[in-house]
């Protein structure tokens, strides 16, 4: 059948509840400075950063592109349709775009920005996009990138069929799937290349 | 500055110089269904546009570096090469500098591409469309790098007191054989560049068996700033003090504002500011409609979901999609003005063995670029600056100019990596709603349209109606061809831009008694070039009843194609060769296995569609299942585009073309009903996904022609070659696009 259109919200129990608030038009049971702004502090690839006061109704996108300049998440549709802007909280990909900056709570949040070792390494996903050229216009690739940074934290091996159903909420306008596939699969031999040297030390 | 509006498009016809005549020469100026005359308004190149693009500039006074032309810079700290054009995913930031890299003799991994300014004194005409970039630069940038190169060879030959002819480049150095001595390019430049610069006529080029680089696979130069988040796009750009601009627009199109909750929306928390633009009258640059300006996108985005406006509708659209396609099955059954009457078809038919017909449709689409459109403004001290993802630069500074009521001149547009064009960003609606907001704002504004804007302020690929009628002899020989178009008008006067048939349309000129009809609808929603404008609908009609008039008489549809393409020849000065287009079908044809025996409900369809200047055949392998869904398996595209620049990208761009002509085919439509566009966001226009996406198998013809692009013309022959494989597969044949409103789906 034709991809169905994804309906709101995220397949992970997290992000099920996000939507939840989002319908709910939460607005925030946390300390409250005013009407429908609070203070939120955002762990953001290890660091914590103070985004003062905000809406709490914020998409997580928005606060890290417009507050935090962290403009590597993208946006595209704004009904986590396209995973432009797909970020990870702790581990988990979610769609940043639909993501309330008030629901992060404590969890750590990774974007882009962070994939990159402290010497500026390239980590293996980011490896193997470039050495595969995989990027047309590159727009969705940022979210590509962290959709697949996702699988392979959590599947060192993924087959055919692993990749395609990890990367199918993620669009790509250009048509890049087929090397965006083999890129997944060039990156999770990196990764089990690397592991294999750790272990062997 | 040149301007688009509907009254005027197309009415410049540009002066052919001594120069024109030159490139033309050179370079096979075909822009596809792209009518050439609203190619060149569009991009700026009427007047003297195409005479710069060809000279090669003049040399930059700076004595440190050596700066023969507006694409190289080198000095002691490296070598710069500026990349012109703007880069929307087809790959130009990185292919036309590699061009200037080879006649260089620069190793690529020495070079820095920078992304140049808008200088079109400089440059030329500077845009991206028609897949025009390699064609129409590859001459130029070749000089410009030998030019440079012939100036270090002299500096060489001075320092060391040898004859110039005596010394060699390679990999950024000038070599002395005979000595074994050698020097960096960086070491020569500043002597360099007090050499004078070369007549780019007297220079020589290398011959393709010498080039080191060309044909080779290339990285994107972006890639690694792209991996790592870095703010490379329209969208990224921030300035100190910068406000969050959205614009609401008339659901209707062409619905001035009458009143709107004015004060009540910049009464909610972070609004700055809300007002109305009356717009400029043309609906290409501003419409009307009302600016909020907030301190973040969000806030932006809730005052706009607040925003209650009163429209004033009586000049609005009413565009109606079902009374369009009732109107145009009334008027298929009458004779309407032809483009292409050659021969007699009536009397083909009337004598011919078999004959068929079928009514083909096509619904408009939209462009869905994945960045939604925005810019970033700042009007200050009486100029204007703009960040902006656009293909057409130029024409953008025009327009913006023009509704803040300065000088062209004193307005700056900073090029930046579109995220997707396919065609929407040649026209500057968005641009010029941003110059306009900034005027009034007084501080840097970012516009930002959301995908619902996006999607209901698109200039829409046209959707189109065509009854087919054909005929075969007793020998199975195709005799007659009638194609009687339904189209769409804007202006009422020319179809739309993508939607107007020529007389060089398939098959004119191949099938002895052919005439295509043409009638336009009026239409207020704007209609433009949408990627292989033309040629990404036509394609899928021609190429479809041909398969139809092969099947008649019961003929394998690839020997009608070949019969049909007939002895190797060249159509016209711009038309396709057929000898070339015959090369690619045999090609695809073998590559994909033509005449294998096939499992049970499989079929393979061919294609051939011209455009833009290249050849491209494909074959497509389906399967359909009793529920009419269908598995795309492997689609095998053959093409002949000239020597390819960077094989990695020429063949990315084939694979998407593919990828991108699947997904349009398969379930897209914009549909049209009380003047507004029914579908707001990606949930009601479902792109093809990576579980649905086949293999594709390139393949490249190594032929001698001169290059040109690959942005567009593989899209075309993608439709047909996929519904001629699902009439092999299960004898369904398909009129109508997307396949999903004949009940298909993707399996």
């Amino acid at each position: 059948m034709f991809p169905p259109a994804i309906k709101g919200g995220e397949l992970t129990p997290r992000a099920n509840k996000v939507s939840k608030l989002l319908d709910l038009g939460y607005n925030g049971h946390l300390e409250s400075s005013g009407e429908g702004v609070t203070t939120v502090n955002l762990k953001v690839n290890g660091e914590t950063r103070n985004l003062g006061e905000i809406d709490p109704q914020t998409p997580l996108l928005w606060a890290l592109r417009d507050e935090l300049k962290l403009v590597g998440a993208k946006f595209g549709c704004g009904i986590s349709q396209c995973g432009a802007c797909t970020v990870l909280v702790d581990g988990q990909a979610v769609k940043s775009c639909s993501y309330p900056v008030s629901a992060v709570g404590d969890g750590q949040v990774t974007t882009i920005e962070g994939l990159a070792g402290n010497d500026g390494e390239l980590n293996a996903v980011q490896s193997a996009w470039v050495d595969l050229d995989v990027a047309q216009c590159g727009y969705c690739q940022a979210g590509q990138i962290m959709a697949a940074e996702a699988l392979l934290r959590a599947n060192s091996s993924p087959g055919d069929d692993d990749i395609d159903q990890a990367m199918a909420s993620n669009l790509c306008r250009c048509g890049t799937y087929i090397r965006i596939r083999e890129a997944v699969k060039m990156a999770a031999a990196m990764r089990q290349s690397a592991e294999a040297a750790d272990a062997a030390e | 500055m040149s301007t688009l509006n509907y009254a005027d498009i197309g009415d410049v016809v540009p002066r052919v110089t001594g120069e024109r005549a030159a490139l033309d020469e050179t370079v096979d100026l075909r822009i596809g269904k792209l009518d050439r005359r609203q190619f060149l308004k569009l991009t700026g190149l009427v007047g003297g546009g195409l005479m710069l693009s060809f000279s090669t500039p003049r040399a930059l006074a700076n004595a440190a570096a050596l700066q023969p032309n507006g694409y190289i810079k080198i000095d002691a700290t490296g070598i710069v090469l500026y990349a012109k054009n703007p880069e929307i995913g087809q790959g130009v930031k990185t292919s036309l500098p590699m061009i200037v890299a080879e006649e260089l003799d620069a190793a690529w991994e020495d070079v820095e591409v920078v992304q140049s300014a808008i200088d079109q004194g400089l440059y030329g005409a500077q845009f991206a469309g028609g897949s025009m970039s390699i064609p129409m630069n590859w001459d130029a940038l070749r000089r410009s790098g030998a030019a440079a190169r012939a100036m270090l060879v002299e500096a060489a030959a001075k320092h060391w007191g040898v004859e110039a002819d005596s010394l060699s480049t390679k990999d950024s150095h000038v070599v002395h054989a005979a000595s074994g001595r050698k020097l960096k390019y960086t070491e020569l430049a500043t002597q360099a560049a007090a050499m004078p610069v070369p007549d780019p006529r007297s220079l020589t080029l290398k011959k393709r068996d010498q080039f080191r680089l060309l044909g080779k696979r290339i990285t994107g130069v972006d890639n690694r700033a792209l991996v790592r988040g870095e703010p490379l796009f329209g969208i990224d750009q921030t300035l100190p003090g910068m406000k969050y601009a959205v614009y609401q627009k008339c659901p209707a199109i062409g619905g001035k504002v009458r009143s709107a909750n004015l004060e009540e929306i910049k009464g909610m928390p972070g609004v700055n500011d809300a007002f109305i633009l009356d717009g400029n009258g043309n609906a290409m640059e501003l419409l009307p409609g009302v600016a909020i300006i907030a301190d973040n996108t969000f806030a932006a985005i809730k005052a706009k979901r607040a925003l209650k406006v009163e429209w004033d509708e009586s000049d609005a659209s009413k565009d109606s999609w079902s009374h369009a396609k009732a109107e145009a099955e009334r008027l298929t059954n009458e004779s309407g003005p032809a483009v292409v009457d050659t021969g007699d078809v009536d009397a083909a038919f009337a004598s011919s063995g078999k004959r068929t017909s079928g009514f083909y449709t096509y619904h408009f689409v939209s462009h869905a670029t994945l960045e939604p459109q925005n810019c970033t403004a700042w009007f200050k001290d009486g100029a204007l600056d703009l960040w902006a993802p656009t293909q057409t630069p130029g024409q953008g500074i025009g327009s913006a100019a023009k509704v803040v009521g300065i000088s062209p001149s004193k307005v700056t547009l900073h090029q930046l990596r579109c995220g997707g064009g396919f065609g929407r960003r040649l026209y500057n609606d968005f641009t010029t709603e941003a110059a306009a907001i900034a005027k009034r704002a007084g501080v840097p504004i970012k516009l930002q349209w959301t995908r619902e804007d996006d999607m209901a302020y698109d200039l829409y690929r046209a959707g189109g109606f065509h009854q087919m009628d054909g005929s075969v002899d007793d020998d199975g020989k195709i005799t007659g061809w009638r194609d009687r178009f339904i189209t769409f008008t804007n202006d009422g006067r020319r179809p739309v831009s993508g939607g107007g048939l020529g007389a060089g349309v398939f098959p004119a000129g191949l099938v002895d008694n052919v005439r295509v009809e043409q009638t336009a609808l009026p239409w207020k929603n704007r209609c433009a070039a949408w990627r292989a404008p033309g040629s990404n609908v036509f394609g899928f009609v021609v190429q479809g009843f041909l398969d139809e008039l092969a099947h008649l008489a019961g003929r394998d549809p690839l020997e009608v194609l070949l019969e049909v393409l007939g002895e190797p020849r060249q159509m016209g000065r711009r038309g396709m060769h057929t000898g070339r287009a015959a090369g690619v079908v045999r090609l695809a044809a073998k590559q994909a296995g033509w005449g294998r025996e096939l499992p049970h409900g499989h079929g393979l369809g061919v294609a051939f569609y011209y455009s833009h200047a290249g050849h491209i055949a494909e074959v497509a392998e389906v399967s359909v299942d009793d529920d009419k869904r269908v598995k795309v398996h492997k689609v095998t595209v053959a093409a002949d585009v000239g020597p390819i620049v960077n094989l990695s990208g020429a063949e990315n761009q084939m694979q998407g073309s593919v990828v991108d002509g699947l997904s349009t085919m398969m379930g897209l439509s914009v549909t049209f009903e009380n003047g507004r566009v029914e579908q707001s966001n990606f949930d009601q226009y479902p792109m093809l996904r990576m579980p649905s996406t086949p293999d594709v198998a390139v393949h490249f013809v190594d032929s001698d022609y001169p290059p040109t692009g690959l942005g567009e013309p593989a899209l075309p022959p993608l439709a047909p070659a996929v519904c001629n494989a699902i009439f092999a597969a299960c004898g369904h044949r398909i009129r109508t696009l997307p396949i999903s409103e004949e009940g298909f789906s993707l399996a």
